[in-house]
């Protein structure tokens, strides 16, 4: 027996096998680890940002200064890195940077009573601003560093390879799934999607955990912003317009509720793997436009809210006969 | 005052924006007891047990626990010394499940990972102590209120050990399930907690009380040993007057059963939510529905006004048949309700005092007919005179006004609509006094001008005193029906104790 | 007047970045005929306003049912795409507008269903579209830039009657007749009586339901003005980038027009002000002379300084205060 509140993950899951598997039918070539690996590889920045965009939307909060943070901080490393700084260094201060911004916008969130939505609009703006101001063209990178960094990989069978930016992603996954599951910040994380006023009563301290949360995004941001960096090999103040958006669908997509309280970090992996098997299909067609992606996932969308209100619906049912034969 | 006791406070002082809420309050509750707080609205309890759980900063004044002078800055400090509190409404998180619930902030760790296995026995383990069968790892939204508050309970408990305060407990449970919790209750008393309990119902306070403080209008009244207070006399230090006046039992208007009925509902019922029932409502009648939480009663009103639909039965009015199934028709066919949940489903907080009175008026008539300002002022000024709504400013948002007011206010806005039944779904419930005592007069009144009302109450003695008919429900059932001379306090509580099935 | 003293901090907003753009620039206030058209920069900030205003006027009533439009911009993108598209076919401008503002109702509407029948939170509701629209206009144009030369049509955007531009005139007219509109008849109290309190609302027989479908329906087609006007000032629709961020300038001009995200009182001409000022910011700084790259950082520092001083904690500070020195001032 399921418990209701897993019911849209195992859906994502579902989605994921039965889609591949329709692929697989069509593409044998599709149903390989090298195709794999690159799915992986490919969406691995996305992967990350989704990663902090979980919490985030668990809290029942939203960052859409996302998108904006990881061009700012490709940049960033990019002029560091060309000015002669070692990249190693100039990654430590470009999470220490996105960090503190994620952090600055949960404090401005908490002290002055605003919704998410219009602070980290606001972050939104100033960090593409400040992409913009360090670099308005596209900055190309190389290190023998970043080389070797690249050089990491977990070979996989039929020439497949398990890419360190795959790596990465997966590790931002585990990091994730045991911080919502294993930690108290998790838990309050989860209380504060519930409800603030409930989640406070019950002594969730409210200003440590919107500023941890939202450093938490921002230092995801971050990484993401790296792992981009690294796929592209340049910075560009321009990059990554709306992943922010593509972040929030994979989250829901993966089954959490975007009112938040409800949702599993692991979900968002599915959610991001599916956004990468349209793409991956897309390519693999060849007659169909890439733009099909963006309808797919706006159905895709369209189905899974449908379903969590389904769900909501009938378990609120259930608990109405229950009361009424109970009490 | 004795500093022995298990928590004192004297002298509390604690003012809003200029205006003293709390001026110079002394409390004790000694270890092993169960304190009643009792007091009108706006009394100032909630604000002097904020203030001991931390939730406030009082002005001026000290407390003491275990004789140790404490200053608690936060819900979680007073917690820390031994002060838990279980609030009415926000209680615990639905989404989390039990055991989360019961160790959110506190999770057992091993190796800074928050050991679940051993958060789930432990979970269990407490939860037996309590007789809750709960399974741990559900989500809490699963189980019934009573199990909530129960597990809340459990937890604050658990968290301070010293003190508990229970803020409205019973509000929302069932006869049984008070009594199962006043089970619980007993049992903590019996481990030598103390236990400050704030409630509305003077009967539990009898039930389960051994001492009672009472506030008036920010003042302490007096603390008192329950077994040397009269009833009457605890009524006279809530009010400061005596109660007479407000339960004195009135005409309660002939029924003339050869009149045909405007307002027939022949078998009409919902699955899971009220049974069919049959009731008819003549113009000039007051029809009281008496019956515990939970029995059906605000499922009927629902059901009447068309809030939820009836899979059952039919309605008419005048003898002609009628679909009610939604809130326009109803209202379209001249019924009016004010629900039983004024801050939810009643008042619309940031409009104007004028604005929620002319709203129903003008929902019925529709977007396109806007009711001109001229109309609007004349209304509201014609309300707020009529029902001395306080303050008699037409402009002031709604939800600044005290729950009295804001309850006439609502009753206004069906008024000016000339409804023809008036649906009221305890209209007493949570004001003052003397607003109580005004709307009682005011349904007796509009029974005289000939309207027909259906009045829910908790409030037996209240029943009595206006009702022309009583209806009983219990179990979800309409089970008895009491006329003239028959309704009494007595005869309505034994209907009431009629398991629904006999019917 | 009272309306007027309503108005008071989105006007000192105006003035103030107004005159700050003056100052750096002097040339900003000045105004010229030319071809019997007005030109200068403050025209041009009405001009330029135009797709955000519009977008404003809808988005202030969806606000204030507490719902919010993600998808007005690509609503734009696609109504924008079929306008191109018809009028590139040879189609007449009155059946070109009348497709595309129908297409914007249904926009609207689909979002509404959503919203108000479906109980889906607005803001996940209108994600859908918001994601799905843009490639939805991809589609219609096959993925290029279409465009046309059409003077009739393209008069929308670059025309002028009595030498004042027709964006202005345009968006003018929307914001008056939907003003009217909401406070000559009653929709506008019921508006805020379902976004303070929509179960007692329906209690007493407001229709929500219908309500909230009205508004997004509204700000569908407000964003098919918007997108017409776009497309016919540019002579072509590019799906990619038509309309892309408006929704967000569209919030924020609600928010800073002092709409409250939580639902409730409205007010439209507030909502435009709010708009005004985020135009002027952008207009400013490309008449400073600063390079466009500071464009986003100074709007984001203005967004701040406005939006803290509205903000519910500042606004409680701020009220105590007054009470202080109302009553200290009673007691001298």
């Amino acid at each position: 027996m399921i418990r209701a509140r897993y019911l849209p993950f195992v859906a994502t899951v579902l989605i994921f096998v039965v889609a591949y598997a329709l692929c697989a039918l069509q593409f044998p070539n599709m149903l390989s680890f090298r195709v794999l690996g690159n799915l992986l590889t490919d969406n691995a920045f996305l992967g990350i940002a989704a990663v902090g965009m979980t919490f985030v939307i668990l809290s029942g909060g939203i960052d859409l200064s996302m998108g904006s943070v990881i061009a700012f901080t490709s940049v960033f490393v990019a002029v560091l890195v060309r000015a002669g700084v070692h990249p190693a260094l100039a990654f430590a201060l470009a999470l220490a940077v996105s960090t503190s911004f994620g952090a600055l916008m949960g404090l401005t969130i908490h002290a002055l009573k605003m919704p998410a939505f219009v602070v980290t609009l606001a972050g939104m703006f100033l960090a593409r601003g400040a992409a913009f101001l360090i670099s308005t063209d596209s900055v190309p990178i190389s290190h023998d560093f970043l080389k070797q960094l690249k050089g990491i990989y977990i070979q996989l069978p039929d020439k497949g390879k398990l890419s360190f930016l795959a790596i990465l992603m997966l590790l931002a996954f585990a990091v994730g799934v045991i911080l919502a599951h294993r930690t108290r910040f998790g838990a309050n994380v989860y209380a504060l999607g519930g409800s603030e006023q409930s989640a406070e009563l019950m002594g969730v301290p409210l200003r440590k955990t919107m500023i941890q949360l939202y450093a938490f995004s921002g230092f995801m941001a971050g990484l993401a912003g790296l792992a981009y960096t690294l796929y592209t090999s340049a910075g560009y103040s321009l990059a990554t317009v709306g992943v922010e958006l593509d972040a929030i669908a994979a989250v829901v997509v993966g089954g959490t509720l975007l009112t938040g309280g409800s949702g599993l970090v692991l979900g968002t992996l599915f959610g991001v793997l599916i956004q990468g098997l349209i793409q991956t299909y897309i390519v693999f067609d060849g007659t169909l436009s890439s733009w099909w992606t963006k309808i797919v996932i706006g159905m895709l969308l369209f189905a899974f809210i449908v379903l969590q209100r389904l769900i909501l619906l009938v378990s609120e049912r259930r608990a109405a006969i229950r009361a009424s034969s109970g009490g | 005052m004795t500093h022995d006791a298990l928590l004192s406070a004297q002298g509390i002082d604690k003012s809003f924006f200029g205006v003293k809420v709390l001026d110079g309050v002394d409390f004790s509750l000694r270890g092993g007891e169960i304190h009643a707080l009792l007091g009108e609205n706006g009394a100032g309890k909630s604000t002097l047990v904020k203030i001991l759980t931390g939730a406030y900063r009082r002005d001026a004044g000290a407390m003491w626990l275990d004789g140790q002078e404490v200053e608690p800055r936060s819900v979680a400090e007073a917690q820390a010394l031994g002060i838990g509190t279980v609030y009415q409404e926000v209680n615990l998180l639905d989404n989390l499940t039990v055991a989360e619930n019961l160790y959110l902030g506190r999770q057992p760790r091993r190796m800074g990972m928050i050991d679940r296995r051993r958060m789930r026995g432990d979970a269990a383990t407490l939860l037996a102590r309590y007789g809750v069968g709960a399974d741990p790892d559900e989500t809490l939204a699963h189980y019934p209120v009573a199990v909530r508050q129960i597990i809340a309970i459990a937890r604050a408990v658990d968290l301070s050990g010293k003190v508990l305060f229970l803020d409205e407990p019973t509000a929302s449970l069932d006869a049984r399930e008070v009594q199962a919790l006043f089970t619980v209750l007993r049992q903590l008393r019996a481990q030598g907690l103390g236990i400050v309990i704030i409630t509305h119902f003077l009967d539990q306070v009898y039930q389960i009380a051994d001492r009672v403080t009472v506030l008036r209008n920010g003042r302490m009244v007096g603390s008192r040993a329950i077994a040397e207070l009269p009833r009457r006399d605890l009524v006279a230090m809530m009010l400061g007057r005596e109660l007479a006046e407000a339960t004195a039992h009135r005409g309660s208007g002939a029924t003339q059963p050869d009149t045909p009925a405007a307002f027939l509902f022949e078998g009409y019922g919902k699955r899971g939510s009220i049974a069919p029932f049959d009731l008819d409502i003549r113009p000039g009648e007051v029809v009281g529905i008496a019956g515990l939480l939970g029995s059906g009663r605000t499922e009927t009103a629902r059901l009447m006004f068309g809030i939820d639909r009836p899979d059952s039965g039919q309605a008419a009015v005048d003898g002609q048949p009628v679909t009610l199934h939604s809130p326009q028709d109803a209202i379209g066919h001249g019924f009016g309700m004010c629900p039983e949940e004024r801050k939810t489903d009643g008042i619309v907080g940031d409009l104007s005092v004028r604005q929620n009175i002319v709203l129903a008026l003008q929902a019925s008539r529709g977007w396109a007919r806007p009711i001109p300002r001229r109309e609007a002022d004349a209304l509201a000024e014609r309300y707020i005179k009529a029902l001395d709504i306080r303050p008699p400013d037409p402009n002031r948002p709604i939800k600044f006004l005290s729950g009295g007011n804001q309850q006439k206010a609502i009753l206004a806005r069906w008024l000016a609509t000339d409804p023809r039944l008036l649906i009221l779904d305890e209209p007493t419930r949570g004001i003052d006094i003397g607003a109580h005592a005004e709307i009682i007069n005011l349904i007796e009144k509009l029974r005289e001008d000939g309207m027909a009302l259906v009045v829910i109450s908790s409030e037996i003695e209240e029943l009595v005193a206006f009702s022309t008919r009583v209806i009983v429900l219990s179990d979800r059932h309409h089970v008895r029906e009491l006329r003239g001379a028959e309704i009494t306090a007595e005869a309505i509580v034994e209907a009431m104790a009629v398991p629904g099935d006999a019917a | 007047m009272t309306k007027l003293k309503q108005l008071r901090p989105q006007l000192l907003a105006l003035a103030v970045v107004l005159v700050l753009i003056g100052l750096i620039s002097p040339g900003f206030f000045s105004v010229t005929v030319q071809n019997g058209r007005l030109y200068g920069s403050l025209i041009d900030v009405g001009v330029r306003v135009a797709p955000v205003a519009l977008l404003a006027i809808g988005m202030t009533l969806v606000i204030a049912t507490k719902g919010i439009d993600l998808s007005v911009g690509a609503v734009m993108a696609i109504t924008g795409a079929v306008a191109a598209t018809l009028v590139a076919d040879g189609h007449s401008v009155p059946v070109v507008l009348a497709v595309s503002l129908a297409l914007g109702l249904v926009c609207g509407i689909w979002n509404g269903v959503l919203v108000a029948f479906l109980d889906i939170q607005p803001i996940i509701a209108t994600l859908i579209l918001m994601v799905a629209g843009r490639g939805i206009a991809q589609l219609i144009t096959g993925g290029v830039i279409l465009t046309f030369n059409d003077p009739a049509f393209s008069f929308i955007g670059s025309g002028a009657v009595l030498g004042i531009p027709m964006p202005i005139l345009i968006w003018l007219a929307m914001g008056l007749a939907v003003g009217l509109l909401v406070r000559r008849s009653a929709l506008g109290l019921l508006i805020e009586a379902v976004g303070i309190n929509r179960r007692a609302s329906m209690l007493v027989g407001v229709r929500a339901r219908f309500l909230i479908l009205a508004t997004y329906a509204i700000s569908g087609l407000c964003a098919a003005m918007a997108g017409m006007i776009v497309t016919a000032d540019i002579h072509g629709a590019d799906a990619n980038n038509a309309g892309l961020w408006l929704e967000l300038d569209a919030i924020l001009a609600v928010v800073i027009g002092g709409t409250s995200l939580a639902g409730g009182r409205f007010s439209i001409t507030a909502s435009l002000i709010g708009a005004l000022i985020i135009q002027a910011l952008n207009t400013g700084i490309l008449m400073s002379g600063w390079p466009p790259e500071f464009n986003l950082i100074v709007k984001a520092v203005v967004i701040v300084a406005i939006l803290t001083l509205q903000s519910p904690a500042v606004a409680d500070e701020l009220s105590v205060l007054r009470g202080m020195l109302r009553r200290k001032g009673a007691k001298s």
